[in-house]
Order: structure tokens, then sequence, then C-alpha cells
């Protein structure tokens, strides 16, 4: 199974995928985005010993910091909440959303002190002035292995694109969290799932 | 951690010689066995993942071989030999497998992509010093991944339910049956020397397995639930690979996404040639059967 070591490889590089804070005007294209995003962070990743010597809390930084402006996290808990979504409150959508983001970050930012200097390229993109959705496409090259496709799914805001979803080698990063979440809704409810949300992010805090 | 896909097979197939076949069956009919028992006892449990009470405890099993015995022979082996070696071992078996990807890209009517691998073979095998070197990726021949469980996907068999097996790890129904082909046509299960056939088969597993030991870390971190994580990334990525990664977005509010199979796709291909000329765009193909814009997949 080739699958974890995808996960790996997309989750190390994906957090690129989304810095560039300063340099992100509303009608940078979504391309143009995540292109910057990736070439600062990987910079920042590639320089800073800290980060590479394993210091979590750096790196969450630089995530906190780069990446996270340029990601909605209301619309992924949206879609791995499924139909779930709607009969949470207002307030339980909030605190899922918070929740979900922590466990998000730090899973991106765990990964990021495993980037090994894969390079990434860039394929081919094209938008039409409409369009309000995108998908940037991406793959992590390496050698002796097929390419890792790293997509990531934007869609227009007014305040510039943000990412609702990536992708790693056909694995939604988000989805991929449908069916646990589901079956604890199922089992405990909203509160319920909020609570091991919860649970699982203070343990892995302790770590 | 499950072992990489059809490695464990041809394993246990080469320990036993022409009892290959054999092994494998014995695997899954009891797998197979236990699902009309519990399908019905589940309740309101996952339509993919019918019994999952009984992939839970091989997932639990093979977690604890893993733990035991794969993880830290392969932590020894990152241990002991340098990236350069270590590479070098992962190209030779990708070499190999290069052979039987191309026979699966013509299978399944792909002719330019199954003349690549050919290709790769070829320059691998010679300039590449017996495969030990991937020049043919830096030559621009892309490295594919098939195998013959993508195959029947492709021509329309669907993935049946998920299973986890002991020491394969999880895998479609469909992919199970497929692995006996997968590993009857692996060069290596048909080496004449057992000793030699033994050893490579272990190298392979653990190279394999050394490659994403990172990766534990990450889904220890990610997963709310290791078992179902590991579940339905696999079939999520199983589902891409079918469709060889352009496979349509699911629809916003189905929880209940499959592995593509309900909507695929594809006739077995009558020749391999017209596939060629017109290849079929998935999405188009989705929305011929399912009747609906493609445009809605992607909400």
């Amino acid at each position: 199974m080739k699958l974890a070591y995808l996960l790996l490889a997309g989750f190390s590089l994906l957090l690129p995928a989304a810095a560039n804070a300063q340099k992100s005007p509303a009608d940078l294209p979504p391309d143009q985005l995540i292109r910057n995003v990736t070439n600062e962070v990987l910079e920042i990743v590639r320089t800073d010993k800290d980060i590479q010597s394993g210091n979590s809390k750096r790196v969450i930084d630089l995530v906190e910091a780069k990446v996270l402006t340029h990601f909605n996290f209301t619309r992924m808990t949206q879609l791995a909440m499924a139909r779930d979504w709607r009969i949470a409150s207002p307030a339980q959508q909030k605190t899922l959303t918070d929740e979900f983001r922590t466990l998000l970050v730090r899973t991106y930012s765990k990964a990021l002190t495993e980037y090994k200097n894969q390079a990434i390229e860039f394929k081919p993109f094209s938008i039409k002035g409409e369009d309000t959705d995108a998908r940037v496409r991406t793959q992590i090259i390496q050698s002796g292995a097929k390419p890792i496709a790293l997509d990531y799914f934007l869609e227009k805001q007014p305040q510039g694109w943000k990412v609702y979803d990536i992708e790693v080698g056909g694995i939604s990063l988000v989805t991929n969290y449908r069916e646990s979440f589901a079956s604890e809704v199922r089992k405990s409810g909203i509160d319920g799932l909020i609570a091991s949300l919860h649970a699982k992010n203070r343990g892995t805090d302790k770590q | 951690m499950a072992i990489p896909r059809s490695r464990m097979a041809s394993l246990a197939g080469g320990f036993m010689a022409r009892g290959r076949k054999l092994v494998v069956v014995a695997i899954l009919v009891p797998a197979l066995g236990v699902l009309d028992g519990c399908a019905t006892a589940g309740g309101i449990g996952n339509p993919k993942d019918p019994i999952e009470g009984f992939n839970r405890a091989v997932f639990a099993f093979n977690d604890g071989v893993d733990k035991a015995v794969f993880k830290p022979v392969a932590q020894g082996y990152v241990a002991a030999l340098p990236y350069p070696v270590r590479l070098g071992v992962s190209n030779f078996f990708g070499n190999i497998a290069d052979v039987f990807i191309a026979v699966n890209n013509l299978l399944q009517g792909k002719l330019p992509a199954a003349l690549g691998d050919a290709g790769r073979v070829a320059v691998n095998s010679t300039f590449g010093l017996l495969g030990l070197f991937d020049v043919a990726t830096d030559a621009g021949l892309e490295k594919h991944d098939e195998d013959f469980g993508q195959t029947f996907g492709r021509w329309g068999v669907p993935g049946g339910p998920y299973v986890v097996l002991p020491f394969l790890g999880p895998r479609t129904t469909r992919d199970a049956f497929a692995q006996i082909l997968d590993s009857k046509t692996d060069p290596i299960t048909q080496l004449d020397r057992i000793s030699s056939r033994n050893s490579l088969m272990a190298t392979r597993i653990i190279g394999e397995r050394a490659d994403f030991l990172p990766t534990d870390k990450i889904i220890d971190e990610a997963a709310l639930d290791r078992y179902s994580y590991v579940r339905d990334a696999y079939l999520q990525r199983r589902r891409s690979k079918i469709y060889d990664g352009n496979a349509p977005r699911e629809k916003e509010d189905d929880a209940q996404f499959d592995d593509g199979l309900k909507y695929v796709l594809l006739q077995p291909p009558r020749n391999a040639v017209s596939l060629v000329k017109r290849p079929v765009d998935p999405e188009q193909a989705v929305t011929l059967i399912a009747g609906t814009p493609a445009a809605d997949e992607r909400q």
C-alpha cells in the first residue's frame, strides 16, 4: 500500500500551498496564489533549521501566519459534515469549524516537518473570467515512483480565492473525514462529534 | 499499517512454491464467508463496509504484526542503508513492476501509456543498469501505476464490499481477487530458485514498508479513528486510480461515495486502437449514464 507514503508526501507539501499573506491581493488568480504560497513556504521550510529538526511549534506558527488566511475552514467543515451540517446549530457549527481547523493545522504542520526537498510541478491552468470555482493541479516529483498529484480546489470569495479542499493522489483531505464524522454523529450526536474532536486535539497537544 | 498491495500475497505464495493461488484463496474465502453473517447484524452500518466488525479485528491484527515485525525491520533497513542504496532497491523493483503495468495499460486500451511503460523498462534495464537507476523518468517517460484491480474496475467490475485481509491489508473484494492475477504475473514469483525468489520478495516488502515509515505519524495525527481514516483514504485512492487521477468530485451532501464503480464507465475495450483514438472522458461518461450535468458533480 503506497497510500500511506502518498499521504505523507501530500501532507508535507500542501501547507506550502496556501501561504503568502503579504502579497495576496484579492484579485490574484488561483494558480498564481497557490504558486506564490508554495514557493514561499517551501523556501522557509528548506532554510529554517528549527523546522528541519522537527520543532512543531515553529511550523504551526508558520502555517498560522502564511497559510490559513487562504483557507475557508467553514466550507471545509461543511464538506466534511455533509448532511449533518444542517442539523447542527450555528453555535455547534462554529465549534465544529474551530476544532476541525485545529486538527487540520496540526496534521499539516506535522507533515511539513517531514518534507524532504521534493520538487513541485505546476500543471497548466486556465480559467474563464466568470468562473468562481477552480482546480489548481500540481504534482510532487519523486524519483522511481509515479508523481503524486496534489490538487487544490478554490472558490472565489469577496476577499479573494479561498482553498476549500485539497486532494492528494485523489484522496480528499476533507471528505476523507465524512464517514468517521457521520458515524460519530449517528452514535452520539453533534455534541458527541465535537467532544471527540476536542479530545483528539487535546490528546495531540500532550504529545 | 498494512503491507503494500500484492507483495505479501506474493511472499506468502512464494514460500509455498506452487501453492500460491491456494494461499490467496485460502485467505479470501473465509473473509468473504463472513460477509453474509455480518451484513444483516450491523444495523445502520456503512454500506461500503458491511463486515466492519470483522475488518476492524483484522486491521488490529495487521497493526500488531506490523508493529512486531515489519515496522522494526523497515526501521533497521533505513538505519543500515544510505538513501542512494535504498533508492536503487526501490528503482530496481519499480522497473520489474513496469512490465506488468505495461500489460495492464494495454488491457485498458491505453496504448501510448503501455508503450511508455515498455520504453521505461527498455531504458532503465540498459542505461539504468538493470533498473537500479530510474533514468527513464529523467528522460521524460512518466511512471504509471496500474494493476489488475484497476483494469477490472475500468472494465466496469464493481468494487464490492471493503475487506481487510490478514497481512495484506485493505482491499475491495474485486481487488482482492484481481490480486491473484497480480501475483501470478509478478516476474519475481516466476523465479525458479526459491531462495533468490524469497529474498527478493522480502527485500521488496521491507523497502516498500520503509518508504512510508514517516506516514504513520501523520495518520496518527490526522485520524479521529485510524480504521475508518485508512479505509476511506484507500477507497478514495482506488477510485481515483481507476479514473487515472481524474475522478469526478463527490456530491457535497452525498456521504456515501463509492469507489466510482457504480458509474463506471467503460466497456471492455474491443480493440485497443479504437479506444486510444477516442479516449473516454470519465466525467462525460458519468454525465451520459447518470443523466446529470458534470458540473453538478462538483458541488
